[in-house]
């Protein structure tokens, strides 16, 4: 009865090669020495110099603002191209799927040079608004794809149903096709979200002036040497990040149940 | 109210396929009238129409005095079953049901007792908070129409409402829908392909055939008095005979098959001597005896061998060689056992039917052949893949 080791040494190999890094930072952001390296006591400093360092509070709230706007943005403009790509089909809409469909296989370096010569281009100056649009680009294809991934399992007929009963086709989009296919629409956004959240390449080529995103600030301040904060911004960036797949995971079979709960309710 | 649903010349064309092509049709207050037929023949697209799901390229579409053609779907006093049953996957069984009801900004106290209404009439109270995925098919079939019927449509409109249930439920639903609708007294419109269910609930059937209707008629009528080979083939189970007239004599004619004999027939149309005639004998009119019958001027009368014996049950099915012919031959158990000897593989037996029995019929075509599935009837006649009597 001898179980072969090797699968759980693998487990184990492959999870302290992706979570130690990850690990290391965490506990250096709580480790009360200036250079990293031997552990010199618990601390919480980095934490309240970075609540009260106003450069960070300005990049975190220029990557907020960007991806609260990109995200709601890719999920009207997403989900309006994958209703456009699932309704009609033909020759141009192959390649309309293309168009949507390249961003997510493309290079990101090449998108943000592309992005950089087009601003160039048309005289666009650079800053919050050329970085909100470059993620636009490219958040969209997740939006429309996750969203086009719903409407394929959506069966049409229940759009008929509805009108039978007496909805306008516009009733039977908002009662009955949108809250189906919302969890998509949910799942693509929060997705959206976490990619905005923490891009690097595009922002970097599209950021001007006191238009500083987070990942950028974090880019910079390593190269000015100063790393004492950053542990603790990873820390929490993590945190976020984490957060919000587990959101979005979860939401997905939650929001089919909710939608009931809230009829029912109505009802009752 | 005679004419209370009327489709008149309703054509659609999808592209080259004449799904329905020409049809007219009057649908009486109240009654059960099915459209049958075999698949592709346009009974969906017509059911569709009527909805208001697909508009017709001709002719229109009139409910109770008023041209509805032109209305969109939510706009019909008509309420749809679907053949998918298409329930709302994230509401409950009640609020399936109260969709309707809440898009007429009906008041929370009639919603309410409208569906616990249709709920008890469909026996779902028990169900009322499940979701969707938790109901069996028989369930969910019965919220569909639950879902239809809370509006008071002035018609409903089934599509194969039983044909993704399983045998024996199907009976069960069946009988359950002919109560409910001797019930709630609305019109039905039911789209079927299975013609023993439309001979058990309709009062009036339209059989259709690729985009035409073929006949309309009481389930006896269209049994008893087919009006071509096509019907008569598709509803039930029956032997077929070409022949040539040799001789008329008042309202019968003597008719010449092939491989089989003379026979006496009665003219079911004007006939010349000399004439093709195609003929269609159901199985249950011919008389089987082992003894030779009395000769009769108004009888025909063979003699064959048995060459094979399905036991049915409440009746015996058999196969009877005669000439060139294997005629089908149904035969109910009176007094099996007691006088009569039973009829065993290979025996020699009598085969007698009345004149009257036979029933003239128009040829059909080669592509209404392969619709029917039908062996070659020149040389043999064998049983049908649709089966008349045995309907439950
Ligand atoms: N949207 C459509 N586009 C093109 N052809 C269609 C369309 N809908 C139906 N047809 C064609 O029209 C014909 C009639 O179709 P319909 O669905 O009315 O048949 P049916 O009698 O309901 O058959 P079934 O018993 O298989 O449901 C078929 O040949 C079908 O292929
Ligand atoms: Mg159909």
């Amino acid at each position: 009865m001898k179980r072969s080791l090797f699968p759980g040494l693998t487990l184990v190999f492959c999870l302290v090669f992706f979570y130690l890094p990850l690990a290391v930072v965490v506990v250096g952001s709580f480790n009360d020495s200036r250079f990293g390296g031997d552990w010199r006591g618990f601390t919480l400093k980095y934490y309240n110099q970075l609540l009260r360092d106003r450069e960070i509070r300005g990049a975190l709230e220029n990557t907020l603002v960007i991806a609260f706007w990109s995200t709601l943005t890719c999920m009207v403009l997403g989900t309006m191209a994958a209703f456009a790509l699932h309704r009609h089909r033909s020759r141009l809409q192959f390649f309309h799927l293309s168009l949507i469909y390249s961003p997510l296989v493309a290079p990101e370096i090449l998108m943000g040079i592309s992005l950089l010569l087009f601003f160039g281009a048309v005289g666009a100056d650079l800053g919050m608004t050329t970085i909100y649009l470059g993620h636009v680009t490219f958040c969209l294809s997740y939006v429309a794809m996750t969203v086009l991934g719903r409407l394929q399992d959506f069966d049409f007929s229940l759009i008929d149903a509805a009108r039978d009963l007496g909805a306008s086709s516009w009733t039977a989009t908002r009662k009955i096709l949108l809250p189906v296919i919302a969890p998509g629409i949910i799942a693509g956004g929060l997705l959206a979200f976490t990619l905005s959240l923490d891009d690097f390449v595009v922002t970097f080529f599209l950021s001007g002036a006191g238009s500083k995103t987070l990942p950028i600030y974090i880019y910079s301040s390593i190269k000015r040497g100063s790393t004492t904060k950053l542990n603790a911004l990873s820390a929490i960036l993590l945190v976020v990040t984490f957060l919000v797949v587990i959101i979005s995971h979860f939401t997905a079979g939650r929001l089919d149940r909710s939608e009931k709960t809230k009829e029912a309710k109505a009802s009752g | 109210m005679t004419h209370f649903l009327e489709f008149a010349g309703i054509k659609h064309y999808f592209g080259a396929v004449k799904a329905v092509d020409g049809v007219s049709l009057t649908v009486k207050q109240g009654e059960v009238f099915s459209l049958l037929g075999p698949s592709g023949c346009g009974k969906t697209t017509l059911l569709r129409i009527c909805a208001g799901f697909q508009h017709p390229q001709e002719g229109r579409v009139i409910l109770n005095g008023v041209d509805i053609t032109e209305l969109p779907p939510e706009k019909r006093k008509v309420n749809t079953v679907f053949q998918n049953y298409a329930l709302f996957p994230h509401l409950d069984v009640f609020e399936n049901i109260a969709f309707g009801l809440r898009i007429a900004k009906r008041s929370a106290v009639d919603v309410r007792q409208e569906v616990e209404r249709m709920l008890d009439l469909t026996d779902m109270t028990e169900h009322a908070r499940k979701r969707v995925v938790e109901l069996s098919g028989g369930q969910k079939q019965r919220v569909a129409i639950a879902r239809a019927l809370v509006n008071r449509p002035q018609v409903l409109l089934l599509d194969e409402p039983l044909a993704a249930l399983d045998l024996k439920l199907r009976q069960r639903m069946l009988v359950q829908l002919d109560s409910l609708h001797d019930e709630v007294g609305i019109t039905f419109l039911y789209v079927t392909h299975d013609q023993g269910e439309a001979m058990s609930i309709s009062d009036t059937i339209a059989v259709m055939n690729r985009g035409k209707v073929e006949q309309t008629g009481s389930p006896a009528e269209i049994y008893e008095a087919p009006r071509s080979s096509f019907v008569a083939a598709f509803i039930g189970d029956t032997n077929f005979f070409d022949g040539v007239v040799k001789e008329i004599d008042g309202d019968y004619s003597l008719v010449a098959i092939e491989g089989l004999g003379a026979v006496r027939v009665f003219n079911d149309k004007q006939l010349k001597v000399g004439g093709a005639v195609h003929l269609s004998l159901r199985p249950e009119k011919i008389h089987l005896t082992v003894a030779e019958p009395p000769a009769e001027s108004s009888r025909n009368i063979s003699r064959g061998e048995v060459e094979e014996i399905i036991y049915l049950g409440s009746a015996t099915k058999y196969w009877v060689r005669v000439g060139d012919y294997r005629l089908a031959v149904n035969r109910v158990h009176r007094r099996f056992g007691l006088d009569e000897k039973p009829i065993r593989w290979k025996d020699l037996v009598w085969l007698s039917w009345h004149s009257d029995d036979g029933y003239m019929l128009e040829r059909y075509s080669e592509a209404d052949e392969e619709l029917l599935s039908l062996p070659d009837t020149e040389t043999e006649t064998e049983p049908l893949a649709v089966d008349g009597d045995s309907h439950e």
